[in-house]
């Protein structure tokens, strides 16, 4: 499915992947950890395509095919889809107009037909009745005066109507209460397909209690410095990443 | 005091001093409006053209700006149209045919001035922007217009149309003067277009005065072809409980500027100015208000977006005055500016002048560029960066659109908004 090899990414020339490889098999969800200034936030931008960063060395496959000189709207009607860590509010831009500007662009970069507005309403609707959106908050710009736990719902739904061949999460779980953490967790665990792969950064084991991974990668200082099942999360919850930090100077 | 330097005469300020003493004797009005245009005239002879050391004008230089002055149109009438649209050409007015709702009355404004009484002179040559020597060269020369009169308790449901056009092809000048009188309890609204075929030089004037609990809104748009050069001074009386609303949709033209002096007389009054400005190339727009609390609870809302291409540039001076015994005045005014162009500029100055001690009022004014997080956002989702930036430009100026109350206006203003963002993209 994805397969990261030998990356290095800079920023303002400052080089923050120094040389990460990891491999994600269809259907796997991986989980990535790490401290603070890991890299791993730089990793999720790096993959989905944000301008800044530059790659110096290195290739990112996603099922066969080099992904690394797609533009970020490219990657994403190829099925990469990043669940951002704070999703931005965009002002005078209802709900609904960006889901059907999304869901027809990736059509049409793929040589599919347009949705048809009866067709498009009705796979938001089923789909936010499960995450419980609120038709209200469909009218509303994008996440504009929604809440935290608003917010990260309204990325799953996306990610729902996008239907990913990758989903990259980025912290969802920070500033998310149990209950918000638990919808969130069961929008995505429902999304878990063959086909479809996660890659869940989180700082905190918490939210692996929801969604289970079946591998656990540790980034430290820009590479992944050791990789095991779901255990190796909870023994970092216990002794934390100190043993890694160490490795990696 | 120190003596003041004499006016320098530019070659357009001498033509426009000498084609109101050609056109002075011919101008309709008896004595008294005679009296008040000279009064007028005075001021503009004394200072001239407004220039960048004149600080209202500080960043509109027009003695600059208008190096020449074209020859005042004698005036061509439009056809009559039918239903509520009011035709000026050249600054001469011409009615609807048809009849009217009831409570609507419309009077060409030469046939007004002609037979003016005392009240009427003093709604049409108000104190509020006297001293401001365009608004003044305007209440001059003005020969026309129309008198939009609403009576008390008339509701007019469907927008008064006033379409400001040119004809022929030759560069000109035109004038005109437009009086609205909306009664107590009684409720319109005002579209006010702007075209323009040819080179035009347009110096226009809408009054309004609304009575206790009126109500009116007014929409000012410019069209796809609009005036070179366009100074156009909004003066509003609000009358208590009334509610006054002006919104300025600005996509065309090349040198715009508007001017509102606008003022609560009675308690309770609430006045909205907003607007959005679209400008590229070498357009400049200049949005500089006045807003004036005289009474207490008073209400106010300034709220303007501006997005500038290319190398144009734009200016917001917002100044809420609040008069000593206006107490619990509520002001909020907000400028917002986005730049696509390192070229381009926008100058903001709001400005509170509070003279009383138990009020709320606040401004705020930002310039910026498109934000890369939302743009990333946005295209990882799927959404190309020319998609990305037209949505994030639309929605930034659909929140103030929102505002505008006629829905078929609305829309139509939105569709313009659509077709400047296809037209950048393209």
């Amino acid at each position: 499915m994805l397969t990261i090899t030998d990356l290095h990414a800079n920023i303002d020339g400052k080089e923050i992947l120094k040389g990460l490889s990891l491999t994600v098999k269809p259907g796997e969800v991986a989980a990535i950890m790490g401290p603070n200034g890991s890299g791993k936030s730089t990793l999720s931008y790096v993959v989905s395509g944000r301008d800044g960063y530059e790659v110096t060395e290195g290739s990112i496959v996603l099922n066969g095919e080099d992904i690394l000189a797609m533009e970020a709207h490219e990657r994403a009607a190829k099925g990469i889809f990043l669940a951002f860590q704070y999703p931005l509010e965009i002002p005078g831009v209802t709900t609904m107009t960006f889901l059907k500007a999304a869901m027809n662009a990736q059509r049409k970069q793929r040589g599919e037909e347009e949705l048809t507005t009866p067709d498009f309403i009705k796979r938001v609707r089923a789909a936010a009745d499960k995450l419980g959106v609120s038709q209200e908050m469909l009218r509303r710009p994008l996440n504009v005066g929604f809440s935290g736990g608003e917010k990260k719902r309204m990325e799953v739904l996306q990610m729902v109507l996008l239907e990913p061949k990758i989903a990259i999460l980025d912290e969802t779980d920070s500033g998310l209460d149990i209950d918000a953490l638990r919808i969130v967790a069961e929008g995505v665990n429902a999304l878990r397909a063959p086909d479809r792969s996660f890659l869940v950064i989180t700082h905190y084991q918490r939210l692996l209690d929801y969604i289970v991974p079946d591998s656990v990668h540790v980034l430290s200082a820009g590479r992944i410095v050791k990789s095991g099942d779901k255990g190796l999360a909870l023994e970092l919850e216990k002794n934390g990443y100190r043993d890694y930090v160490a490795d990696a100077a | 005091m120190t003596p003041r330097p004499p006016v320098i005469r530019t070659k357009a300020e001498t033509s426009l001093v000498e084609s109101f003493a050609q056109a002075s004797a011919s101008l309709p009005g008896g004595d008294a409006v005679r009296g008040a245009r000279t009064r007028a005239f005075d001021v503009f002879h004394e200072r001239g053209l407004p220039h960048r050391r004149i600080e209202a004008w500080h960043y509109t230089d027009l003695r600059n700006l208008m190096r020449e002055a074209y020859p005042i149109a004698s005036g061509v009438a439009a056809k009559a149209e039918s239903g509520l649209r009011v035709a000026i050409q050249d600054g001469v007015c011409t009615l609807p045919t048809g009849a009217l709702p009831a409570g609507l009355k419309l009077t060409a404004m030469r046939d007004a001035l002609a037979s003016a009484d005392e009240a009427l002179i003093h709604a049409l040559f108000p104190d509020q922007g006297a001293d401001d020597a365009m608004a003044a060269f305007n209440a001059a020369m003005a020969r026309d217009g129309v008198l939009i009169e609403v009576a008390p308790g008339a509701q007019i449901d469907a927008p008064i149309e006033l379409s400001f056009t040119a004809s022929g092809d030759a560069p000109h000048g035109d004038i005109s003067r437009c009086l609205v009188m909306v009664g107590a309890g009684a409720r319109a609204s005002i579209l006010e277009s702007h075209a323009a075929p040819a080179r035009v030089q347009r110096n226009s004037a809408m009054i309004f005065r609304l009575g206790e609990a009126a109500s009116l809104s007014h929409v000012f748009e410019t069209c796809a072809a609009s005036p070179e050069l366009h100074v156009a001074t909004l003066i509003a009386e609000v009358g208590k409980d009334a509610a006054f609303s002006s919104f300025a949709f600005v996509c065309a033209g090349e040198v715009l500027r508007r001017q509102a002096f606008v003022r609560g007389v009675g308690e309770g009054v609430k006045i909205a100015l907003r607007g959005v400005s679209l400008l590229k190339g070498k357009q400049h727009a200049d949005t500089t208000l006045v807003v004036e609390h005289a009474v207490p609870h008073g209400e106010s809302r300034e709220m303007f977006k501006t997005i500038l291409d290319g190398e144009a540039s734009g200016v917001f001076q917002g100044k809420v005055v609040v008069r000593p015994h206006a107490q619990k005045t509520d002001g909020g005014m907000k400028s917002q500016a986005i730049l696509l162009s390192d070229d381009a500029a926008m100058y903001n100055k709001p400005e509170l002048e509070i003279f009383a001690d138990d009020v709320v009022c606040g401004h705020g004014a930002t310039v910026g560029q498109l934000d890369e997080d939302q743009i990333f956002y946005l295209m990882a989702r799927g959404i190309p960066r020319a998609q990305a930036e037209g949505m994030i430009i639309e929605g930034f100026a659909r929140e103030v659109l929102e505002f505008v109350e006629d829905e078929a206006i609305r829309e139509r203003l939105g569709a313009g908004l659509s077709g400047w963002l296809a037209r950048r993209a393209s």
